[in-house]
């Protein structure tokens, strides 16, 4: 209980900073969601509600923004996101037989977004930009670019001998 | 701090002088493309070799009386994202393609003894041409660049390299003109919209500076949303301060003190330059109070967006920043009216911007001396698919298609037939043979049924399969269809269906007719462009490939050879020698017949696994399309 307690109270301490930073009004909801996300790789419930207590909005308003963008997850998420493009550009240059590709090589099954041991969650977006470069996949914001079904091997590979697997 | 033109020249002077100092300089690109493909590691390998020659000079120290040797410098994207990391000598202007670390050496020791090392030169992938300088490669040669000028030329993260270039100039005389004569400088030249609906920038700033307000402000469009669309992305990252000067100007103009740069949750490099870019000019005394002693203050904040396509339309990024569900509003109010926080507010594209500076600093009919009467200038497209250059272009507007996918895309990709230009993006259409000699501007596209759009262009082949390609784009706009209009979404999600069995086979003739009937009604029924531009894709393309739609719904095949569902496994009788040994594996029993004959396999149980092509010893089982 009172480690528990303790966690939490870092969390809140550290949430009362961020909301300090973007000011509290209304129109700092996304930027606080984002400092979030980014911090935990999700929303967790409890601190949705603390958001809208302290912003002033209620419970609904917050959750009604948080699950509209792409960008925010209720769920937790992998520590490496893999997010396959299939953009325009990637798509005619092959995108979905890389997506399935990863989502055999981390042994992804029943439509799964992310493993049982929370290594990896496997993801597709829309363009990331580098065009020029597809089929595109970003792994934790670094890019790759002109990526084959065998690089994909090669590129996990490496995540799971960092991990120690 | 910069307080007149004086000491904004002095600035440019000292740097200019400065850089004759040096014998050459090494350009690299840090676009997103060549960091992907390693330019981090060439960067630091070319410096390290520089070092151990003794060469290795800064900027810096060329500014502090230094004098020789030779500058490494990262720049923005140059485009050919392809070939990259792309290093560029100066002042020879020598380009180095795929360059790894690994060369860094050769490239040094070339370059300090005048040499080129003839390995790394591009080589046209269609003709097998060498080309030494970046300028004669037949994808650059053919570009006018004015949006995209600095972009591979100056470093980003450095405000003097910016100045250097004649930056801040177009604000300083913009600032001595009245703000009534601005607007009417942005009116005259004709700037249009290169978010997609090609308004005339002039008119709406014309709107919101008539506007009475205690507040005002500028909005970058940084979302850019297409996929399959970077020149926003580039130019952010590669000429910050080219946005920032073109907001100032902007701002003064509607007398706005604040303005928003919305950049799309993806592109993290723009946010992190933006900001270095907009630290230095708050130093310069460009940004901030009293500029060039004008007296005007302008502020500049960014936004980063949170995923959402919606998000690009003008009400719904007003909503986004105000922190609300992104979701458009009916209009008018214009947001030139009433925008953020119900203030008077212009939402202008980052590439609209990004000609504004020099419209002001050079004129109007230097502006209208480029690209076409209806729409001067000059486009960016990203071209990209099945094109033998990939990369982000810029032509005078009105350049046919014909010469940008040939010219200076060089062709399709391994000299294959081309079949189709996706322009526009999921709002845009498809472009076909006869349209090759279609001027690519506003009004000529939006007579073909297509759109300029962001400026995405994606060439496809013979192997594209068009109803595919049409299933993607509606898969696209149904899921991000914000779900305010039934029409929008309830029809994108139909039209999804209908198209979906059609690639898997299960369509009818009928359903042409009903996609037809669906997305006319999506069209009218819908409150913003995302979902009145919805059935664009696949309303062009049942237009101009309604064979390959017949094809698919009626023979149940894909002459693309792409729809796995409708491909089809066959015994070739003659190859056969009727082991028996396919019916064995298939693990449906799809095959039959008697030993010593040739077999057949029944359509209408084969799972088309392929289990039985590759037990074949005689290769007599093929798959068809
Ligand atoms: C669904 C939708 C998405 C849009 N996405 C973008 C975008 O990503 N970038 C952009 O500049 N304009 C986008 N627009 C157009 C904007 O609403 C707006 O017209 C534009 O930013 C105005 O700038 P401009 O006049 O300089 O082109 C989009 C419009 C719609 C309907
Ligand atoms: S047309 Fe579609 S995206 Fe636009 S407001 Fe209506 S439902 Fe939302
Ligand atoms: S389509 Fe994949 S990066 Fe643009």
């Amino acid at each position: 209980m009172s480690r528990t307690a303790e966690v939490d109270l870092n969390v809140v301490d550290w949430l009362n900073n961020v909301i300090a930073e973007h000011g509290s009004t209304p129109s700092a909801l996304i930027p606080v969601l984002q400092e979030v996300q980014k911090k935990h790789n999700y929303l967790p419930e409890e601190l949705l509600t603390y958001i809208a207590t302290a912003l002033n909005l209620s419970p609904a308003t917050v959750y009604g923004v948080a699950t509209f963008y792409a960008q925010f997850s209720l769920d937790p998420k992998g520590k490496y996101i893999i997010k396959v493009c299939d953009g325009t550009a990637c798509h005619v240059r092959g995108s979905l037989p890389i997506y399935e590709a990863i989502r055999k090589r981390v042994k992804l099954v029943d439509g799964k977004a992310t493993t049982d041991d929370g290594l990896f969650s496997v993801e597709t977006v829309s363009c990331l930009g580098a065009c020029g470069l597809a089929p595109v996949i970003t792994i934790n914001d670094q890019v790759y670019g002109q990526v084959t079904p065998e690089a994909i091997d090669l590129i996990i590979d490496v995540l799971e001998k960092r991990e120690g697997m | 701090m910069i307080r007149n033109l004086e000491q904004l020249l002095a600035v440019k002077e000292k740097y200019n002088k400065a850089m004759k100092k040096q014998t050459s300089s090494l350009l690299l690109c840090a676009g997103t493309g060549c960091m992907a493909n390693g330019a981090e590691q060439v960067y630091n390998a070319l410096k390290d070799e520089l070092a151990k020659r003794d060469v290795l000079v800064t900027v810096d120290y060329l500014l502090e009386d230094g004098c020789g040797g030779i500058t490494t410098t990262t720049t923005g994207c140059h485009g050919f994202c392809e070939m990259g990391p792309l290093v560029r000598v100066e002042p020879t202007g020598t380009l180095y393609v795929k360059v790894k670390p690994e060369d860094a050496a050769e490239i040094v020791e070339a370059t300090v003894n005048n040499q080129v090392v003839e390995r790394l030169l591009y080589r046209h992938p269609n003709t097998g041409e060498v080309y030494q300088r970046e300028s004669e490669i037949p994808f650059y040669k053919y570009q006018t660049r004015v949006a995209l000028a600095n972009c591979g030329e100056i470093n980003p993260e450095d405000i003097r390299n910016y100045i250097a270039h004649d930056g801040y100039q177009g604000l300083e005389k913009a600032l001595r003109l009245s703000p009534q004569e601005v607007v009417q400088m942005i009116n005259d030249s004709n700037l249009r919209g290169r978010g997609g609906g090609g308004f005339p920038a002039g008119r709406k700033w014309a709107i919101a500076a008539a506007q009475e307000s205690d507040k005002k402000y500028i909005i970058c469009n940084g979302d850019e949303g297409d996929p399959g669309a970077f020149m926003d992305r580039s130019v952010m990252e590669g000429d910050p301060h080219r946005i920032i000067e073109a907001m100032a100007i902007a701002g003064y103009a509607i007398g706005a003190d604040e303005g928003y740069i919305y950049v799309r949750a993806e592109y993290p490099l723009a946010v992190q330059r933006l900001r270095t870019a907009i630290k230095q000019a708050q130093e310069y005394g460009l940004l901030g109070k009293d500029i060039f002693g004008s007296g005007f203050n302008f502020e500049l904040k960014i936004k980063e967006g949170a995923g959402a396509f919606v998000c690009g339309e003008e009400s719904a990024l007003i909503a986004s920043i105000e922190g609300e569900r992104g979701m458009p509003r009916p209009k008018p109010p214009f947001p030139a009216v009433s925008g953020l926080w119900d203030k008077p507010t212009i939402i202008n594209n980052v590439e609209t911007l990004a000609n504004v500076p020099e419209i002001i600093r050079k004129g109007v009919d230097w502006f209208k001396s480029i690209g076409a009467v209806k729409s001067p200038g000059t486009k960016t497209f990203a071209l990209t698919g099945e094109v033998a250059n990939t990369g982000l272009i810029e032509v005078p507007m009105g350049t046919t298609m014909r010469h940008v996918v040939f010219e200076i895309g060089g062709g399709v990709r391994q000299n294959k037939k081309f079949k189709a230009v996706q322009i526009g993006g999921p709002s845009g259409g498809c472009l076909v043979e006869e349209h090759f000699d279609l001027p690519l501007d506003f009004d000529s596209l939006q007579a073909a049924g297509a759109m300029v759009g962001s400026g995405g262009l994606v060439v496809m082949d013979e192997n594209t399969c068009i109803v595919e390609i049409a299933r993607f784009f509606m898969n696209f706009t149904q899921n991000e269809s914000c779900g305010k209009c039934v029409l929008c979404r309830e029809g994108t999600r139909r039209m999804l269906e209908i198209l979906q069995k059609i690639v898997e086979g299960r369509g009818t003739e009928e359903d042409l007719d009903l996609l037809e009937e669906i997305g006319e009604s999506v069209q009218i029924g819908s409150l913003c462009g995302l979902g009145k531009t919805a059935p664009n894709p696949v309303l062009t393309t049942l237009k101009y490939f309604r064979e390959e739609y017949l094809a698919h719904v009626v023979e149940k095949r894909c002459p693309a050879g792409v729809c796995q569902a409708l491909k089809r496994i066959t015994i070739v009788a003659d190859l056969c020698k009727g082991c028996s040994r396919c019916a064995r594996v298939c693990p449906v029993g799809a095959i039959e017949g008697e030993i010593k004959n040739p077999f057949v396999i029944n359509q209408e149980k084969c799972i088309k696994c392929g289990a039985c092509i590759e037990s074949c010893k005689f290769n007599a089982i093929v798959e068809v399309s």
